[in-house]
Protein backbone atom coordinates (compact mmCIF):
# COMPACT_ATOMS: atom_id res chain seq x y z
CA UNK A 1 0.00 0.00 0.00
CA UNK A 2 1.07 3.59 -0.81
CA UNK A 3 1.96 5.77 1.27
CA UNK A 4 0.10 8.93 2.37
CA UNK A 5 2.68 10.91 2.93
CA UNK A 6 5.96 10.41 0.73
CA UNK A 7 9.25 12.04 1.01
CA UNK A 8 11.60 11.27 -1.00
CA UNK A 9 14.99 12.78 -0.40
CA UNK A 10 14.44 15.72 0.71
CA UNK A 11 16.66 19.09 1.14
CA UNK A 12 15.85 22.74 1.95
CA UNK A 13 18.04 25.53 2.19
CA UNK A 14 17.00 28.98 3.90
CA UNK A 15 18.23 32.01 1.96
CA UNK A 16 20.92 31.96 -0.62
CA UNK A 17 22.72 29.30 -2.45
CA UNK A 18 25.93 29.19 -0.67
CA UNK A 19 25.19 31.56 2.50
CA UNK A 20 21.75 30.41 3.41
CA UNK A 21 20.59 28.12 6.19
CA UNK A 22 20.58 24.25 5.08
CA UNK A 23 17.68 23.23 7.11
CA UNK A 24 17.17 20.17 5.47
CA UNK A 25 19.18 17.26 3.44
CA UNK A 26 18.57 13.44 2.09
CA UNK A 27 15.13 13.76 4.61
CA UNK A 28 13.32 10.25 3.84
CA UNK A 29 10.00 9.85 5.57
CA UNK A 30 6.89 7.57 4.38
CA UNK A 31 3.82 7.63 6.62
CA UNK A 32 0.75 5.53 6.18
CA UNK A 33 -2.78 6.81 5.83
CA UNK A 34 -4.05 6.59 9.20
CA UNK A 35 -0.79 6.22 10.89
CA UNK A 36 0.33 8.23 13.93
CA UNK A 37 3.90 9.20 13.52
CA UNK A 38 5.93 11.37 15.93
CA UNK A 39 9.30 13.02 14.53
CA UNK A 40 11.74 14.16 17.51
CA UNK A 41 15.12 15.60 17.04
CA UNK A 42 17.18 18.60 19.08
CA UNK A 43 16.27 22.10 18.72
CA UNK A 44 16.38 23.80 15.21
CA UNK A 45 17.35 20.26 13.55
CA UNK A 46 14.61 20.76 11.09
CA UNK A 47 11.50 19.58 12.51
CA UNK A 48 9.49 22.40 12.05
CA UNK A 49 10.66 22.90 8.47
CA UNK A 50 9.83 19.39 7.35
CA UNK A 51 6.07 20.26 8.50
CA UNK A 52 6.33 23.36 6.26
CA UNK A 53 6.98 21.20 3.29
CA UNK A 54 4.28 18.54 3.73
CA UNK A 55 1.88 21.42 4.41
CA UNK A 56 2.92 23.05 0.87
CA UNK A 57 3.92 26.08 2.98
CA UNK A 58 7.69 25.84 1.75
CA UNK A 59 9.17 24.50 -1.36
CA UNK A 60 11.93 21.87 -0.72
CA UNK A 61 15.19 22.94 -2.91
CA UNK A 62 15.85 19.21 -3.76
CA UNK A 63 13.40 15.79 -3.66
CA UNK A 64 10.26 15.35 -4.18
CA UNK A 65 7.11 15.41 -0.94
CA UNK A 66 3.89 13.31 -2.22
CA UNK A 67 0.51 13.99 0.06
CA UNK A 68 -2.35 11.46 -1.05
CA UNK A 69 -0.77 10.51 -4.06
CA UNK A 70 0.21 14.16 -5.57
CA UNK A 71 2.89 15.98 -5.49
CA UNK A 72 2.66 19.02 -2.82
CA UNK A 73 3.35 22.31 -4.91
CA UNK A 74 1.44 24.95 -2.43
CA UNK A 75 -1.29 24.70 0.36
CA UNK A 76 -3.67 22.05 0.65
CA UNK A 77 -6.38 22.32 2.62
CA UNK A 78 -6.36 18.26 3.46
CA UNK A 79 -4.56 19.42 6.13
CA UNK A 80 -5.19 20.53 9.19
CA UNK A 81 -2.47 22.06 11.68
CA UNK A 82 -2.07 23.24 15.28
CA UNK A 83 1.22 24.73 16.86
CA UNK A 84 2.73 25.38 20.19
CA UNK A 85 1.55 29.28 19.96
CA UNK A 86 -1.40 30.13 20.79
CA UNK A 87 -2.99 31.51 17.53
CA UNK A 88 -6.35 31.62 18.67
CA UNK A 89 -7.97 35.08 17.18
CA UNK A 90 -8.81 37.52 20.70
CA UNK A 91 -11.77 39.30 18.99
CA UNK A 92 -13.62 36.17 17.81
CA UNK A 93 -15.08 33.55 20.46
CA UNK A 94 -13.89 29.97 21.08
CA UNK A 95 -16.68 28.99 18.60
CA UNK A 96 -15.92 31.19 15.86
CA UNK A 97 -12.29 30.43 16.07
CA UNK A 98 -12.85 26.56 15.74
CA UNK A 99 -15.07 27.44 12.75
CA UNK A 100 -12.40 30.00 11.35
CA UNK A 101 -11.01 26.81 8.58
CA UNK A 102 -14.55 26.53 7.28
CA UNK A 103 -14.09 30.85 6.08
CA UNK A 104 -11.71 29.01 3.60
CA UNK A 105 -11.71 25.97 2.77
CA UNK A 106 -14.05 24.47 0.14
CA UNK A 107 -16.56 23.22 -0.10
CA UNK A 108 -17.60 24.67 3.46
CA UNK A 109 -16.92 27.82 2.66
CA UNK A 110 -19.76 28.46 0.51
CA UNK A 111 -22.24 26.41 2.49
CA UNK A 112 -21.58 28.04 5.71
CA UNK A 113 -24.05 30.54 4.99
CA UNK A 114 -26.15 28.17 4.09
CA UNK A 115 -25.62 25.03 6.68
CA UNK A 116 -24.64 27.09 9.13
CA UNK A 117 -26.59 25.10 11.88
CA UNK A 118 -25.01 21.62 10.93
CA UNK A 119 -21.55 23.71 11.44
CA UNK A 120 -21.91 24.90 14.76
CA UNK A 121 -23.28 21.46 15.37
CA UNK A 122 -20.41 20.23 14.00
CA UNK A 123 -17.98 22.49 16.48
CA UNK A 124 -19.78 21.71 19.31
CA UNK A 125 -19.55 18.10 18.81
CA UNK A 126 -15.69 18.83 18.40
CA UNK A 127 -15.43 20.70 21.77
CA UNK A 128 -17.29 18.40 23.61
CA UNK A 129 -15.02 15.49 22.43
CA UNK A 130 -12.45 17.75 23.97
CA UNK A 131 -13.46 18.82 26.85
CA UNK A 132 -14.69 23.00 26.26
CA UNK A 133 -18.55 21.37 26.21
CA UNK A 134 -20.03 24.91 27.37
CA UNK A 135 -17.24 27.21 26.37
CA UNK A 136 -18.38 28.01 23.02
CA UNK A 137 -19.04 31.82 23.81
CA UNK A 138 -15.78 32.45 26.23
CA UNK A 139 -12.61 34.17 24.62
CA UNK A 140 -9.54 33.42 24.54
CA UNK A 141 -7.95 35.29 26.49
CA UNK A 142 -10.58 33.55 29.18
CA UNK A 143 -9.31 30.20 28.74
CA UNK A 144 -6.05 28.45 30.36
CA UNK A 145 -3.04 27.58 27.84
CA UNK A 146 -4.33 23.72 28.27
CA UNK A 147 -7.98 25.53 27.39
CA UNK A 148 -6.49 27.02 24.65
CA UNK A 149 -4.63 24.27 23.17
CA UNK A 150 -7.88 22.10 23.20
CA UNK A 151 -9.46 24.90 21.16
CA UNK A 152 -6.47 24.67 18.84
CA UNK A 153 -7.17 20.96 17.88
CA UNK A 154 -10.41 21.31 17.00
CA UNK A 155 -9.87 24.55 14.83
CA UNK A 156 -7.19 21.80 13.51
CA UNK A 157 -10.28 19.08 12.95
CA UNK A 158 -13.01 21.07 12.22
CA UNK A 159 -12.55 20.63 8.28
CA UNK A 160 -12.15 17.32 8.66
CA UNK A 161 -8.93 17.26 7.22
CA UNK A 162 -7.08 14.01 6.24
CA UNK A 163 -3.86 14.80 7.69
CA UNK A 164 -3.38 16.27 10.87
CA UNK A 165 -0.52 18.30 11.41
CA UNK A 166 1.27 19.44 15.08
CA UNK A 167 4.21 20.81 15.90
CA UNK A 168 4.89 21.03 19.55
CA UNK A 169 1.24 21.94 20.21
CA UNK A 170 1.61 20.70 23.92
CA UNK A 171 5.09 22.69 24.17
CA UNK A 172 4.50 25.63 26.33
CA UNK A 173 2.18 23.17 28.92
CA UNK A 174 2.82 22.24 32.27
CA UNK A 175 3.43 18.69 33.16
CA UNK A 176 -0.02 17.45 34.67
CA UNK A 177 -2.19 19.61 31.74
CA UNK A 178 0.40 18.23 29.05
CA UNK A 179 -0.69 14.86 29.94
CA UNK A 180 -4.02 15.60 30.27
CA UNK A 181 -4.11 16.82 26.83
CA UNK A 182 -2.25 13.35 25.85
CA UNK A 183 -5.21 11.68 26.71
CA UNK A 184 -7.27 14.31 24.99
CA UNK A 185 -5.92 13.72 21.66
CA UNK A 186 -5.47 9.85 22.06
CA UNK A 187 -9.58 10.53 22.19
CA UNK A 188 -9.48 12.32 18.89
CA UNK A 189 -7.16 10.22 16.76
CA UNK A 190 -9.68 6.64 17.63
CA UNK A 191 -12.12 9.13 17.02
CA UNK A 192 -11.60 10.60 13.83
CA UNK A 193 -8.51 8.52 12.78
CA UNK A 194 -6.69 10.75 10.99
CA UNK A 195 -3.29 10.06 9.40
CA UNK A 196 -0.91 12.54 12.03
CA UNK A 197 2.43 14.07 12.15
CA UNK A 198 3.14 15.51 15.06
CA UNK A 199 6.84 17.08 16.12
CA UNK A 200 7.84 17.18 19.73
CA UNK A 201 10.78 17.39 21.82
CA UNK A 202 9.15 15.50 24.85
CA UNK A 203 10.09 11.70 24.02
CA UNK A 204 7.01 10.16 26.51
CA UNK A 205 4.67 12.30 24.56
CA UNK A 206 6.10 11.15 21.52
CA UNK A 207 6.25 6.85 22.47
CA UNK A 208 2.52 7.49 24.47
CA UNK A 209 0.75 8.90 21.07
CA UNK A 210 2.46 7.50 18.60
CA UNK A 211 2.29 4.31 16.30
CA UNK A 212 5.99 5.16 14.85
CA UNK A 213 8.40 7.46 16.48
CA UNK A 214 11.37 8.87 14.10
CA UNK A 215 14.59 10.49 15.25
CA UNK A 216 15.95 13.20 13.30
CA UNK A 217 20.00 14.01 13.31
CA UNK A 218 20.95 17.24 14.58
CA UNK A 219 20.93 20.22 11.60
CA UNK A 220 21.00 19.92 8.64
CA UNK A 221 17.79 17.12 8.82
CA UNK A 222 17.30 13.80 8.02
CA UNK A 223 16.21 10.22 9.87
CA UNK A 224 18.31 8.49 12.00
CA UNK A 225 16.39 5.58 13.57
CA UNK A 226 13.14 4.98 14.12
CA UNK A 227 11.17 2.70 16.78
CA UNK A 228 7.81 1.14 16.31
CA UNK A 229 5.70 1.73 19.60
CA UNK A 230 3.68 -1.76 20.23
CA UNK A 231 1.39 -0.82 22.50
CA UNK A 232 -2.27 -1.32 21.42
CA UNK A 233 -4.59 1.78 22.48
CA UNK A 234 -6.33 3.19 24.39
CA UNK A 235 -2.99 3.44 26.32
CA UNK A 236 -3.70 4.96 29.48
CA UNK A 237 -0.34 7.03 31.56
CA UNK A 238 0.65 3.63 33.84
CA UNK A 239 1.42 2.46 30.55
CA UNK A 240 4.15 5.06 30.71
CA UNK A 241 5.66 3.84 33.82
CA UNK A 242 6.17 0.16 32.50
CA UNK A 243 10.03 -1.06 31.34
CA UNK A 244 8.75 -2.00 27.92
CA UNK A 245 7.64 1.70 27.94
CA UNK A 246 10.78 3.10 29.67
CA UNK A 247 13.18 0.94 27.35
CA UNK A 248 11.42 2.67 24.30
CA UNK A 249 11.82 6.12 25.86
CA UNK A 250 15.48 5.51 26.80
CA UNK A 251 16.65 4.13 23.43
CA UNK A 252 15.44 7.37 21.87
CA UNK A 253 17.09 9.45 24.25
CA UNK A 254 20.57 7.60 23.53
CA UNK A 255 19.94 8.57 19.65
CA UNK A 256 19.11 12.07 19.65
CA UNK A 257 22.05 12.83 22.63
CA UNK A 258 24.63 10.82 19.65
CA UNK A 259 23.25 13.00 17.29
CA UNK A 260 23.75 16.01 19.54
CA UNK A 261 27.06 14.97 19.78
CA UNK A 262 28.17 14.64 16.46
CA UNK A 263 26.80 18.25 15.49
CA UNK A 264 28.98 19.38 18.60
CA UNK B 1 2.20 71.66 18.88
CA UNK B 2 3.20 69.69 21.35
CA UNK B 3 1.28 70.52 24.15
CA UNK B 4 -1.45 70.01 21.63
CA UNK B 5 -0.89 66.59 21.50
CA UNK B 6 -0.69 65.79 25.11
CA UNK B 7 -2.81 68.12 26.59
CA UNK B 8 -6.25 66.23 25.31
CA UNK B 9 -5.31 63.32 26.37
CA UNK B 10 -5.08 63.86 29.97
CA UNK B 11 -8.96 63.84 30.69
CA UNK B 12 -9.72 60.53 28.33
CA UNK B 13 -8.03 57.77 29.25
CA UNK B 14 -8.84 57.93 33.00
CA UNK B 15 -12.76 58.54 31.74
CA UNK B 16 -12.24 55.28 29.93
CA UNK B 17 -11.14 53.51 33.08
CA UNK B 18 -14.28 54.44 34.70
CA UNK B 19 -16.23 53.49 32.04
CA UNK B 20 -15.18 49.88 32.21
CA UNK B 21 -15.06 49.02 36.45
CA UNK B 22 -18.16 51.09 37.84
CA UNK B 23 -17.38 52.71 41.29
CA UNK B 24 -14.76 50.65 42.47
CA UNK B 25 -13.93 52.42 45.81
CA UNK B 26 -12.05 56.03 46.00
CA UNK B 27 -9.11 55.40 43.86
CA UNK B 28 -10.98 55.09 40.58
CA UNK B 29 -13.36 57.95 41.67
CA UNK B 30 -10.07 60.11 42.33
CA UNK B 31 -8.83 58.99 38.77
CA UNK B 32 -12.00 60.37 37.39
CA UNK B 33 -11.79 63.88 39.19
CA UNK B 34 -8.00 64.45 38.79
CA UNK B 35 -7.76 65.76 35.25
CA UNK B 36 -10.46 68.46 35.82
CA UNK B 37 -9.30 69.06 39.38
CA UNK B 38 -5.42 69.36 37.33
CA UNK B 39 -7.61 72.27 35.21
CA UNK B 40 -9.29 74.26 37.93
CA UNK B 41 -5.64 74.35 39.86
CA UNK B 42 -4.10 75.70 36.46
CA UNK B 43 -6.45 77.90 36.03
CA UNK B 44 -6.76 79.30 40.13
CA UNK B 45 -2.59 79.19 39.52
CA UNK B 46 -3.00 81.44 36.66
CA UNK B 47 -5.99 83.90 37.84
CA UNK B 48 -3.87 84.31 41.00
CA UNK B 49 -0.35 85.01 39.44
CA UNK B 50 -1.91 87.63 37.01
CA UNK B 51 -3.69 89.62 39.41
CA UNK B 52 -0.98 89.69 42.20
CA UNK B 53 2.14 90.45 39.78
CA UNK B 54 -0.57 92.91 37.96
CA UNK B 55 0.58 91.20 34.46
CA UNK B 56 -1.01 93.50 32.03
CA UNK B 57 -3.56 91.76 30.03
CA UNK B 58 -2.45 92.19 26.30
CA UNK B 59 0.99 90.05 27.82
CA UNK B 60 -0.94 87.51 29.72
CA UNK B 61 -5.03 87.74 30.03
CA UNK B 62 -6.14 85.85 33.04
CA UNK B 63 -8.88 83.29 32.69
CA UNK B 64 -12.09 86.01 34.03
CA UNK B 65 -10.95 88.19 31.50
CA UNK B 66 -10.49 85.72 28.62
CA UNK B 67 -13.75 84.43 29.83
CA UNK B 68 -15.35 88.01 29.29
CA UNK B 69 -13.70 88.23 26.16
CA UNK B 70 -15.12 85.04 25.12
CA UNK B 71 -18.79 86.35 26.00
CA UNK B 72 -18.24 89.43 24.99
CA UNK B 73 -17.30 87.81 20.85
CA UNK B 74 -19.42 84.72 21.46
CA UNK B 75 -20.99 84.82 18.25
CA UNK B 76 -17.78 85.66 16.20
CA UNK B 77 -16.12 82.71 17.96
CA UNK B 78 -18.47 80.24 17.77
CA UNK B 79 -18.86 81.13 13.88
CA UNK B 80 -15.28 81.04 13.59
CA UNK B 81 -14.87 77.85 15.46
CA UNK B 82 -17.83 75.91 13.71
CA UNK B 83 -15.81 76.54 10.29
CA UNK B 84 -12.73 75.12 11.79
CA UNK B 85 -14.53 72.03 13.12
CA UNK B 86 -15.72 71.72 9.62
CA UNK B 87 -12.64 71.72 7.96
CA UNK B 88 -10.92 69.37 10.44
CA UNK B 89 -13.47 66.70 10.50
CA UNK B 90 -14.21 67.31 6.65
CA UNK B 91 -10.07 66.71 6.44
CA UNK B 92 -9.85 63.77 9.24
CA UNK B 93 -12.70 61.91 7.23
CA UNK B 94 -10.82 62.27 4.08
CA UNK B 95 -7.65 61.12 6.07
CA UNK B 96 -9.44 58.01 7.20
CA UNK B 97 -10.85 56.55 4.06
CA UNK B 98 -7.17 57.17 2.33
CA UNK B 99 -5.36 56.23 5.46
CA UNK B 100 -7.35 52.73 5.85
CA UNK B 101 -6.65 51.83 2.07
CA UNK B 102 -3.15 52.86 1.82
CA UNK B 103 -2.30 51.48 5.24
CA UNK B 104 -3.85 48.05 4.38
CA UNK B 105 -1.72 48.01 0.77
CA UNK B 106 1.27 49.10 2.27
CA UNK B 107 0.80 46.45 5.09
CA UNK B 108 -0.11 43.49 3.16
CA UNK B 109 2.29 44.03 0.34
CA UNK B 110 6.07 44.23 0.54
CA UNK B 111 6.07 45.92 -3.11
CA UNK B 112 3.96 48.34 -2.21
CA UNK B 113 5.89 49.26 1.05
CA UNK B 114 8.93 48.92 -0.83
CA UNK B 115 7.35 51.37 -3.16
CA UNK B 116 5.87 53.85 -1.07
CA UNK B 117 7.40 54.09 2.35
CA UNK B 118 10.31 56.41 1.93
CA UNK B 119 7.98 58.46 -0.36
CA UNK B 120 5.86 58.51 2.32
CA UNK B 121 8.40 59.23 4.90
CA UNK B 122 9.69 62.28 2.68
CA UNK B 123 6.65 63.36 2.34
CA UNK B 124 5.94 63.73 5.89
CA UNK B 125 9.12 65.33 6.69
CA UNK B 126 7.94 68.54 4.67
CA UNK B 127 6.75 70.76 7.32
CA UNK B 128 3.17 71.68 6.32
CA UNK B 129 3.49 75.35 6.46
CA UNK B 130 5.53 75.18 3.57
CA UNK B 131 3.02 73.49 1.62
CA UNK B 132 -0.33 75.41 2.88
CA UNK B 133 1.25 78.96 0.06
CA UNK B 134 1.07 76.20 -2.94
CA UNK B 135 -2.30 74.76 -1.37
CA UNK B 136 -3.58 78.77 -1.58
CA UNK B 137 -2.09 79.42 -4.71
CA UNK B 138 -3.76 76.03 -6.20
CA UNK B 139 -7.34 76.59 -4.63
CA UNK B 140 -7.11 80.13 -3.56
CA UNK B 141 -7.88 81.47 0.28
CA UNK B 142 -10.57 79.24 1.70
CA UNK B 143 -12.08 76.26 2.73
CA UNK B 144 -10.24 73.68 0.38
CA UNK B 145 -6.52 74.35 1.75
CA UNK B 146 -7.45 74.49 5.55
CA UNK B 147 -9.38 70.72 4.29
CA UNK B 148 -6.71 69.74 2.23
CA UNK B 149 -3.60 70.93 5.18
CA UNK B 150 -6.07 68.48 7.97
CA UNK B 151 -5.90 65.67 5.41
CA UNK B 152 -2.49 65.90 5.13
CA UNK B 153 -1.03 66.33 8.56
CA UNK B 154 -3.35 63.81 9.78
CA UNK B 155 -3.04 60.93 7.14
CA UNK B 156 0.00 59.84 7.86
CA UNK B 157 -0.48 58.66 11.52
CA UNK B 158 -3.42 56.45 10.19
CA UNK B 159 -1.35 54.66 7.64
CA UNK B 160 1.60 54.06 9.67
CA UNK B 161 -0.68 51.94 12.73
CA UNK B 162 -3.04 50.14 10.17
CA UNK B 163 0.04 49.20 8.07
CA UNK B 164 2.22 48.23 10.80
CA UNK B 165 -1.27 46.28 12.54
CA UNK B 166 -1.70 44.28 9.60
CA UNK B 167 1.83 43.68 8.48
CA UNK B 168 2.80 42.36 12.24
CA UNK B 169 -0.03 39.04 12.23
CA UNK B 170 2.54 36.52 13.58
CA UNK B 171 3.95 34.03 11.13
CA UNK B 172 2.15 30.99 13.11
CA UNK B 173 -1.25 32.49 12.58
CA UNK B 174 -0.42 33.28 9.00
CA UNK B 175 1.00 29.54 8.33
CA UNK B 176 -2.14 28.43 9.83
CA UNK B 177 -4.74 30.17 7.26
CA UNK B 178 -2.20 29.72 4.83
CA UNK B 179 -2.30 25.89 4.95
CA UNK B 180 -5.72 26.19 4.67
CA UNK B 181 -5.35 27.59 1.18
CA UNK B 182 -6.24 31.61 2.57
CA UNK B 183 -5.19 33.44 -0.36
CA UNK B 184 -3.37 37.06 0.76
CA UNK B 185 -7.18 38.68 0.67
CA UNK B 186 -8.49 36.47 3.14
CA UNK B 187 -5.26 36.79 5.44
CA UNK B 188 -6.30 40.60 5.38
CA UNK B 189 -10.11 40.35 5.79
CA UNK B 190 -10.02 37.59 8.16
CA UNK B 191 -6.47 38.82 10.76
CA UNK B 192 -4.64 41.34 9.37
CA UNK B 193 -7.76 43.88 9.13
CA UNK B 194 -9.29 42.89 12.59
CA UNK B 195 -5.80 42.68 13.92
CA UNK B 196 -4.88 46.16 12.95
CA UNK B 197 -8.34 47.84 14.63
CA UNK B 198 -6.92 48.86 17.88
CA UNK B 199 -3.74 50.15 16.02
CA UNK B 200 -6.10 52.05 13.65
CA UNK B 201 -8.21 53.59 16.42
CA UNK B 202 -5.11 54.57 18.60
CA UNK B 203 -3.85 56.74 15.45
CA UNK B 204 -7.52 58.24 15.37
CA UNK B 205 -6.95 59.76 18.39
CA UNK B 206 -3.67 61.04 17.42
CA UNK B 207 -4.63 61.98 13.98
CA UNK B 208 -7.71 64.03 15.49
CA UNK B 209 -5.60 66.55 17.12
CA UNK B 210 -2.91 66.74 14.49
CA UNK B 211 -5.97 67.69 11.88
CA UNK B 212 -6.85 70.49 14.77
CA UNK B 213 -3.15 71.67 13.74
CA UNK B 214 -3.39 71.49 10.21
CA UNK B 215 -6.37 73.55 9.68
CA UNK B 216 -5.93 75.96 11.97
CA UNK B 217 -2.52 76.31 10.19
CA UNK B 218 -3.93 77.08 6.95
CA UNK B 219 -6.50 79.64 8.14
CA UNK B 220 -3.72 81.59 10.15
CA UNK B 221 -1.83 81.69 7.00
CA UNK B 222 -4.36 82.47 4.44
CA UNK B 223 -7.99 82.33 4.61
CA UNK B 224 -10.97 84.72 5.23
CA UNK B 225 -13.49 82.50 8.46
CA UNK B 226 -11.72 80.08 10.68
CA UNK B 227 -10.21 80.50 14.80
CA UNK B 228 -6.79 80.12 13.10
CA UNK B 229 -7.87 83.59 10.93
CA UNK B 230 -9.93 84.70 14.03
CA UNK B 231 -6.44 84.81 15.92
CA UNK B 232 -4.72 86.33 13.04
CA UNK B 233 -6.91 88.97 13.58
CA UNK B 234 -7.32 89.42 17.06
CA UNK B 235 -3.41 89.42 17.66
CA UNK B 236 -2.95 92.20 14.77
CA UNK B 237 -5.08 94.19 16.95
CA UNK B 238 -2.94 93.15 19.89
CA UNK B 239 -6.85 91.84 21.69
CA UNK B 240 -4.40 89.36 23.23
CA UNK B 241 -7.80 88.06 25.70
CA UNK B 242 -9.58 87.11 22.20
CA UNK B 243 -6.35 85.32 21.21
CA UNK B 244 -6.66 82.79 24.13
CA UNK B 245 -10.16 82.29 24.02
CA UNK B 246 -9.82 81.35 20.37
CA UNK B 247 -6.96 79.15 21.99
CA UNK B 248 -9.43 77.64 24.88
CA UNK B 249 -12.24 76.85 22.43
CA UNK B 250 -9.55 74.74 20.26
CA UNK B 251 -8.57 72.65 22.75
CA UNK B 252 -11.70 72.15 23.68
CA UNK B 253 -12.69 70.94 20.48
CA UNK B 254 -9.65 68.73 20.50
CA UNK B 255 -10.62 67.08 23.38
CA UNK B 256 -14.24 66.67 22.94
CA UNK B 257 -13.20 64.63 19.18
CA UNK B 258 -10.65 62.82 20.97
CA UNK B 259 -13.38 61.92 23.50
CA UNK B 260 -15.61 60.90 20.81
CA UNK B 261 -12.61 58.88 18.98
CA UNK B 262 -11.86 57.03 22.64
CA UNK B 263 -15.56 56.00 22.88
CA UNK B 264 -15.40 54.46 19.84
CA UNK B 265 -11.94 52.85 20.40
CA UNK B 266 -13.57 51.41 23.62
CA UNK B 267 -16.61 50.34 21.35
CA UNK B 268 -14.93 48.55 18.91
CA UNK B 269 -11.72 47.15 20.16
CA UNK B 270 -12.69 46.22 23.40
CA UNK B 271 -10.79 43.06 22.89
CA UNK B 272 -7.77 44.63 23.04
CA UNK B 273 -7.65 45.75 26.29
CA UNK B 274 -10.99 43.80 27.88
CA UNK B 275 -8.13 40.99 29.00
CA UNK B 276 -5.89 43.64 30.64
CA UNK B 277 -9.25 44.90 32.94
CA UNK B 278 -9.75 40.90 34.00
CA UNK B 279 -6.33 40.61 35.01
CA UNK B 280 -6.63 43.71 37.23
CA UNK B 281 -9.80 42.86 39.03
CA UNK B 282 -8.47 39.47 39.75
CA UNK B 283 -5.59 40.90 41.20
CA UNK B 284 -7.84 42.73 43.58
N1 LIG C 1 12.10 31.23 7.70
C1 LIG C 1 13.37 30.89 7.95
N2 LIG C 1 14.38 31.56 7.35
C2 LIG C 1 15.66 31.23 7.59
N3 LIG C 1 16.05 30.24 8.41
C3 LIG C 1 15.10 29.54 9.05
C4 LIG C 1 13.70 29.83 8.85
N4 LIG C 1 12.98 28.97 9.61
C5 LIG C 1 13.88 28.19 10.25
N5 LIG C 1 15.14 28.52 9.90
C6 LIG C 1 16.38 27.85 10.37
O1 LIG C 1 16.32 26.52 9.96
C7 LIG C 1 16.75 25.65 11.00
C8 LIG C 1 15.67 24.64 11.36
O2 LIG C 1 14.56 25.34 11.91
P1 LIG C 1 13.26 24.58 12.43
O3 LIG C 1 12.74 23.72 11.33
O4 LIG C 1 12.34 25.62 12.94
O5 LIG C 1 13.80 23.70 13.61
P2 LIG C 1 13.02 22.90 14.75
O6 LIG C 1 11.56 23.07 14.53
O7 LIG C 1 13.48 21.49 14.64
O8 LIG C 1 13.46 23.49 16.06
C9 LIG C 1 17.13 26.54 12.18
O9 LIG C 1 18.51 26.69 12.16
C10 LIG C 1 16.44 27.84 11.88
O10 LIG C 1 17.19 28.92 12.38
MG1 LIG D 1 10.10 24.06 15.68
Amino acid sequence: MAAFVELDRIALRYGGEESGTLALLDTTLNVKEGEFVAVVGPSGCGKSTLMKVVAGLWPQSAGTAIVAGREVSGPLSIVGMAFQAPTQLPWRNVIDNVMLPLEIVQPHRSQLRAKRAMYVQKAQDLLSLVGLKGFDTKFPWQLSGGMQQRAQICRALIHEPKLLMLDEPFGALDMFTREELWNVMQEVVMDRKPTVILVTHDLREAVYLADRVVVMSARPGRMIHERIVPFPRKRTLEDTYKPEFAEIVQDLRNHISMAREQAA
Amino acid sequence: MASMDTAPAAPAIPARRARRTPIFGSRRNLERALPWMVVIGIFLFWEVTVRVFSIPDFILPSPTAIWESYLRWQPAILDNAGQTLFTTVFGFAIAIVFGLALGVAIGSSTLVYNGLYPILIGFNAIPKVAVVPILIIWFGIGTVPAVITAFLISFFPIVVNVATGIATVEPELRDVLRALGAKSRDIVLKVGLPRAMPYFFASLKVAITVAFVGSILAETIGSNKGIGKLMVVASSRFDTPLVFAGLLVTAFMGVAMYVIANWFETRMTGWATRGMTQNQQAGM
